[in-house]
């Protein structure tokens, strides 16, 4: 794939074809629903066109030219994505359909294997469902314990907890590296560096933190991280599970099927070597290609300067949102936190906030966000949530403010 | 989309119909929304021919979920149980007067579902207490 040059955050607006529409006759779209799933630059919908009009094929054992050619890109992307996070093998960078379902992989494989009756699992109040149901479920399974890490009042861990929490030995740590709702980047470094001192393995959530700044796998010191494309200007339906190679290994394969063998007989067969152990049937060819393109796209702008960006983006938005009567902004203040901004409006609901909004054409959420018990925790029903990427501007958000003071006229 | 929050509906939000709790009553029912934290209970008394005498409700939520209980509440006033358990998602949206998407039409519904609940729960007493 080509090293596309370097793009400038002012130009790359201009690179989102959706952000050129009008959501209604005269109302441009303003997009700031980025932690639900990120727009798509052209490179990203380009590629995967290319790849349908001219190279669409089965991936692996074919001889003809569009087979070595579909394969090529599939494992190209791989190799994008090792790159991207630093790993050291793209043979532990595993192709799965989001981040739920490689977290659900570790949970059905490793977790299988590994968790018993009375083992303990330590979670955090703030995690997406997606890291909390597929360990509740294991949790059913195998009568393991699951123990939280508190979130206090300001929307951070309460690592003073944590530090008990560890003195109960636990097999698995696994927690999200940025709040989906509250914004809050965790101290995942630290907090492996406790774990495995403590014995356990450390799961990292990583949909929210590797879209929007650099995550290195080596000294983040982890030893699971998942993530997402979608949310990372790439497609729907691909993700990815980076685990260490040891790890990996003595996992048994969750889903049989083509491509994940080595050789079949009529009663038995033997398991392909990692990555594709864990990628049985036909994978999603045209997302992982598109996904290698959002890699390509992403590195041109620089994650340092789309985490840059979004800084300032967050500090003024926290900023402006504070100068609303009746705004409270839930997690800890912009410098400890990525741009998501969760907040209540007195006296209005979530809901009521969104859709008066959308006469804007302003996209923000209305809801839990896949994290009740992160709402029961703040005692909420719901919160409207903005977030914001690399192509969102301080502009944006005067919109946000201006149509959150039409909301408490309208409601006033 | 304009007339979403016409004045009608803002104007039942704010200026509820009905709201409070009757103690006794002769159903009463609660009920929630998860996904978007709607709560409603409606309280229903009867009269002698078994029609709606007094209704009062409560709950927190949009103002779609409030305004169309505090519209059903004004509705039901006189009206039997049979002609309660007859009432369909169309009576609501006439209520409201205004289209809804998937998702705020369950906001919409609460209301009508916690009050067949309670009148489908009063049924399923008596016939408990036949028993």
């Amino acid at each position: 794939m080509p090293v596309l040059p370097q793009r400038s955050l002012a130009e790359c607006r201009a690179d989102f074809p959706i952000l050129q529409r009008e959501v209604r006759p005269g109302v441009p779209l303003v997009y700031l629903d980025s932690t639900a799933t990120a727009q798509k630059p052209a490179a990203v919908i380009d590629a995967m066109d290319r790849y349908y009009r001219l190279s669409n094929a089965n991936v692996h054992r074919g001889i003809h030219t569009l087979a070595e050619e579909a394969t090529a890109l599939y494992e190209a992307a791989r190799d994008r994505v090792q790159a991207f996070i630093n790993a050291g093998s793209r043979k532990d960078v595993i192709f799965t359909r989001n981040a739920s379902e490689s977290i659900n992989l570790v949970a059905l494989t490793w977790g299988r294997r590994t968790i018993k009756s009375g083992d303990v699992i330590v979670l955090t109040e703030m995690e997406h469902h997606s890291n909390l149901v597929p360990w509740q479920m294991l949790a059913a399974e195998t009568g393991a314990r699951l123990e939280f890490i508190r979130v206090t009042d300001q929307g951070e861990l309460d690592l003073e907890q944590y530090a008990q929490l560890l003195r109960l030995e636990p097999k698995l740590v696994a927690l999200t590296h940025m709040s989906n709702v509250l914004g809050t980047i965790n101290p995942v470094t630290e907090i492996a560096r406790q774990a495995h001192a403590a014995g356990a393995v450390v799961l990292v959530d990583g949909a929210q933190s590797v879209p929007h700044f650099a995550v290195d796998v080596q000294t983040l010191g982890v030893d699971f991280l998942a993530f997402s494309g979608h949310k990372m200007c790439g497609p729907t339906g691909i993700g990815v599970l980076w685990g260490r190679p040891a790890l990996l290994e003595a996992m048994p394969p969750l889903l049989g099927g083509g491509d994940m063998i080595k050789r079949v007989y009529l009663r038995e067969f033997k398991v392909a070597d990692r990555p594709y152990k864990f990628e049985a049937g036909t994978p999603a060819i045209a997302e992982a290609v598109g996904l290698g393109a959002a890699v390509d796209y992403l590195q041109s702008v620089g994650l340092d300067a789309i985490a840059a960006h979004e800084q300032e983006l967050i500090a003024y938005a926290l900023e402006r949102l504070e100068e609303v009567p009746g705004v409270k902004v839930y997690g800890p203040s912009a410098a400890k936190k990525g741009g998501v901004a969760a907040f209540t409006l007195d006296g209005v609901h979530p809901h009521d906030v969104a859709q008066v909004l959308d006469r804007d054409g302003i996209a923000v959420r209305a809801g839990h966000h896949c994290a009740m018990p992160l709402h029961d925790r703040f005692e909420l029903p719901a919160t409207t949530r903005a977030s914001f990427y690399l192509y969102n501007t301080p502009a944006e958000v005067d919109k946000l403010v201006a149509g959150l003071y039409k909301v408490k006229q309208l409601f006033g | 989309m304009d007339d979403f929050y016409r004045e009608l509906i803002l104007d039942h939000y704010k200026n509820p119909r009905h709201k409070g709790t009757l103690d006794p009553h002769d159903f009463s029912y609660a009920d929630e929304n998860p996904l978007c934290g709607d709560q409603l209970r409606i309280d229903v008394r009867l009269d002698e021919q078994q029609r709606v005498k007094e209704v009062a409700f409560t709950g927190r939520g949009c103002a779609i979920s409030q305004a169309s209980a505090s519209l059903l509440t004004e509705k039901i006033e006189g009206m039997s149980l049979d002609q309660i358990k007859a009432l369909t998602k169309d009576d609501i949206l006439e209520l409201l007067g205004i289209e809804l998407t998937p998702v705020r039409l369950k906001c919409a519904l609460l209301s009508l579902k916690v009050l067949k609940a309670g009148a489908y729960g009063l049924e399923g007493a008596q016939y408990a207490d036949e028993d």
